[in-house]
């Protein structure tokens, strides 16, 4: 079948069973957008090329499938750029097309040329440059392939002008081609083993469940592990849903703005059994003092996360879901064999610290950010999906928000964008248009991405933006008050006046806008928002001084949080472990 | 500590660029870096060599295994294989100590490939202690230019 280049592009992108599109035209991509105005293919066109980017982050973080954005050569493409780091601090499964200027121009800085594959070298999983129409049924293969397989993320294809003009035979293959892309699915049976042992051996284990979890559909698995055989759980923010929060055993999230308890443990357990996470600094705080008395079974699909910044004593490369699935079934192979310790001590100290440090606040007086995420928490029944943005909104929503299922909450989790959270809720919106989508927001973060009202409205996607307004850049803030003797920087967004009027703003994009200063009205505004079938802003203005806690500072250990409350100084096992034992 | 990587690519325009943005993104110093193709054309070997610690090379050979168009990573022992690297270095001469210098490319089984009144230049191959040598020998009569291309390596036997 001969077809032009944007016709074998479009039809490969059919092939892979693409349902939606976020982007935007220009030039050198006319070609493309041409041969997408007859396809089945929903497009969505968006205010900036961030926003599609973001959009398709979301689309794919809430249905598992791969995201998909477009845009023009040179400034549509670096407008991408954000996204796609995003995606791939993420591990998200993208595929972002970027059309790139005519192949004899390339190099000769053309109007609106830019270096794509060089830029998004270093920010994607791969990526390609196509200079032979007859590569791109292949290229969209492959990039589609490598984006949702192994540890997923973006892949670039950058499309110059005259290769999507020009005529190829379109012929696809059965399967990919890729001689140095072979992921380790099937974890090491001798690990899997040692590890099962391990666990059964434990006095005081801790399951620290990350992303990877929820990408691997491992669940299930992991609710099999840690029910049967009592051992509490830690998520972190981008592991929120892959335990139920409402769980005896679950911890809640642990690190910077972790709870007491799941930080607690982690530096009194002796087995920490690390699942699809990858101890970024977020989580470990003070690296040295991390987990001391603690040996590390590390389950991971990238090999190169396994001891890059906390050794494992048993690494087992594999798919989550998988190596898990064996881990249960060793365990119950060997639990006869095994003589497992008490635990009932370590269980009844961890229970103490969960009953004596639950999440909590100052209530009122004035409108508290804290009770706006548990309102939303409460009249949604905990069914919603939550976007958010970076920054307070975000921790507060991690917070009050507890999840039961995974593919629900969706947030910027390493890259930290602030303006991820609107269009990435219009993206979730669009994957899953039963459900109900909040973004709760920071007016900071916002007004990075706001502009994308108007892609919600016109593409009929009901998302319910609820911003906490502190009026301030909320965490730049917080730092600045704990650490830089409240000198407010740079960090307040309002002057004598306020601007912008987020309400007015809602409504001239044809979005409902409704302001909330009084705690009395909160749940009225919620119910309404939800009842409308538009999108709707609330303006919560909350209290502008309010910080997330606990805490632990930057470069500090886990015990060391800040708060009014001191590392309770019981110690069930004092001694460390003993040296590793591999 | 030294150690060199043989790495097999796929032969595909910006693999370079994609090993050497991993190395300088990493923080991972590159010593030397030889590229060619192989007996296959559509695939090329780069032999690299890195002085990290063991961690931090256990990093590099991940990293490297990351990156899609990589296809195998030996890390090669001194041992079980053999290493090369050629060094031409232009040498200031005069009549005086013109057949000096000559001598000493001899002695280390260089060749002379150019010559001028004022200047000649030697070319050699060999490990690199024999080329530090040689350099060595040779920096008395004032080394004008030199240029090493790296090191190659295969492993031994099979």
């Amino acid at each position: 079948m001969r077809l032009t280049g944007a016709r074998a592009l479009v039809k490969s992108l059919e092939d892979e069973g693409v349902e939606v599109i976020f982007g935007i035209p220009g030039g050198v991509m006319l070609p493309v957008f041409d041969a997408l105005y007859e396809s089945r293919m929903r497009k969505v066109l968006t205010r900036h090329e961030q926003g599609a980017a973001h959009a398709a982050d979301g689309y794919a973080r809430v249905t598992g499938r791969v995201g998909v954005c477009m845009s023009t050569s040179g400034p549509g493409a670096t407008n991408l750029v954000t996204g796609i780091a995003n995606a791939y601090m993420d591990s998200v499964p993208m595929v972002a097309i970027s059309g790139q200027v005519a192949t004899n121009l390339i190099g000769t800085d053309a109007f609106q040329e830019a270096d794509t594959t060089g830029i998004t070298l270093p920010i994607a999983k791969h990526n390609y440059l196509v200079k032979d129409p007859a590569d791109i049924p292949d290229v969209v293969q492959e990039a589609f392939y490598i984006a949702h397989t192994g540890r997923p993320g973006p892949v670039v294809i950058d499309l110059p002008v005259d290769v999507s003009r020009a005529e190829l035979e379109y012929r696809r293959r059965e399967h990919p081609v890729l001689r140095g892309y072979k992921p380790t699915v099937k974890g090491h049976k001798k690990q899997i083993r040692m590890a099962a042992r391990a666990i059964l051996e434990s006095r005081s284990p801790v399951i620290y469940a990350g992303g990877g979890v929820i990408t691997a559909g491992a669940e299930g698995e992991l609710k099999k592990l840690a029910a049967g055989n009592k051992i509490f759980v830690a998520h972190t923010l981008m592991g929120k849903g892959a335990f139920p929060e409402s769980h005896r055993l679950s911890l809640g999230m642990l690190g910077m703005h972790g709870t007491r308890c799941a930080n607690y443990a982690i530096c009194e357990t002796d087995l920490i059994v690390a699942v699809g996470a990858r101890f970024d600094d977020r989580i470990t705080g003070k690296l040295s003092e991390f987990a001391p008395k603690a040996r590390v079974i590390h389950i991971d699909i990238d090999p190169a996360e396994i001891s890059k910044n906390v050794r494992a004593h048993i690494p087992i490369v594999g798919d989550c879901r998988q190596v898990l699935k064996e881990l249960n079934a060793a365990i119950r192979e060997l639990k006869d064999e095994v003589q497992s310790p008490d635990r009932r001590e370590w269980d009844s100290l961890v229970m103490d610290w969960k009953e004596k440090y639950p999440l909590t606040y100052e209530k009122g007086p004035g409108l508290k950010p804290q009770y706006v995420v548990e309102k939303i928490h409460e009249i949604t029944g905990g069914n919603a999906i939550i976007c958010t943005e970076v920054g307070q909104n975000q921790m507060w929503a991690a917070q009050f928000y507890p999840m039961e299922k995974p593919r629900r909450f969706v947030s910027s989790g390493g890259l930290g964008t602030m303006g991820f959270g609107f269009p990435a809720s219009i993206g979730a919106q669009l994957g899953r248009p039963g459900d109900l989508v909040f973004d709760i927001a920071g007016d900071g973060s916002f007004q990075m991405t706001m502009q994308e009202l108007a892609t919600a409205v016109l593409e009929g996607a009901p998302v319910k933006v609820a911003i906490l307004n502190n009026g301030y850049l909320g965490m730049v803030r917080q730092w600045q008050q704990l650490f830089y003797n409240r000198t407010y920087s740079c960090s307040c967004l309002e002057r004598e006046q306020e601007s912008p009027d987020f309400v007015a703003l809602a409504e001239a994009f044809g979005a409902k806008g409704i302001r909330v200063t009084d705690p009395d009205l909160v749940e009225a505004a919620i119910v309404e928002a939800i009842e409308t079938d538009c999108p709707v802003l609330i303006d919560f203005r909350v209290e502008p001084e309010e910080n997330v806690y606990p805490m632990v500072a930057p470069g500090a250990p886990l015990y060391d949080m800040i708060g009014d409350m001191l590392y309770p100084v019981e110690k069930i096992h004092p001694e460390k472990a003993e040296e590793p034992f591999l | 500590m030294k150690h060199t990587l043989s790495v097999l690519v796929e032969n595909k325009p910006g693999v370079l660029a994609r090993v050497a943005e991993l190395f300088a993104r990493r923080g991972f110093n590159i010593e030397s870096l030889a590229v060619g193709t192989t007996e296959k054309p559509d695939i090329s070997r780069m032999t690299i060599v890195v002085d990290v610690e063991e961690h931090s090379l256990e990093q590099v050979r991940k990293q490297l295994h990351k990156l899609i168009n990589v296809i195998e990573i030996t890390d090669l022992d001194p041992e079980t294989s053999v290493a090369r690297e050629m060094v031409m270095a232009k040498i200031k001469v005069d009549a005086g100590n013109r057949s000096e210098v000559i001598e000493i490319a001899d002695i280390f089984r260089g060749n002379i490939i150019d010559v001028s009144s004022e200047s000649i230049i030697v070319e050699v191959t060999g490990n690199a202690p024999k080329l530090r040598a040689f350099e060595d020998l040779l920096k008395p009569y004032g080394i004008r230019e030199l240029v090493r291309t790296g090191k190659v390596a295969l492993p031994r036997g099979k």
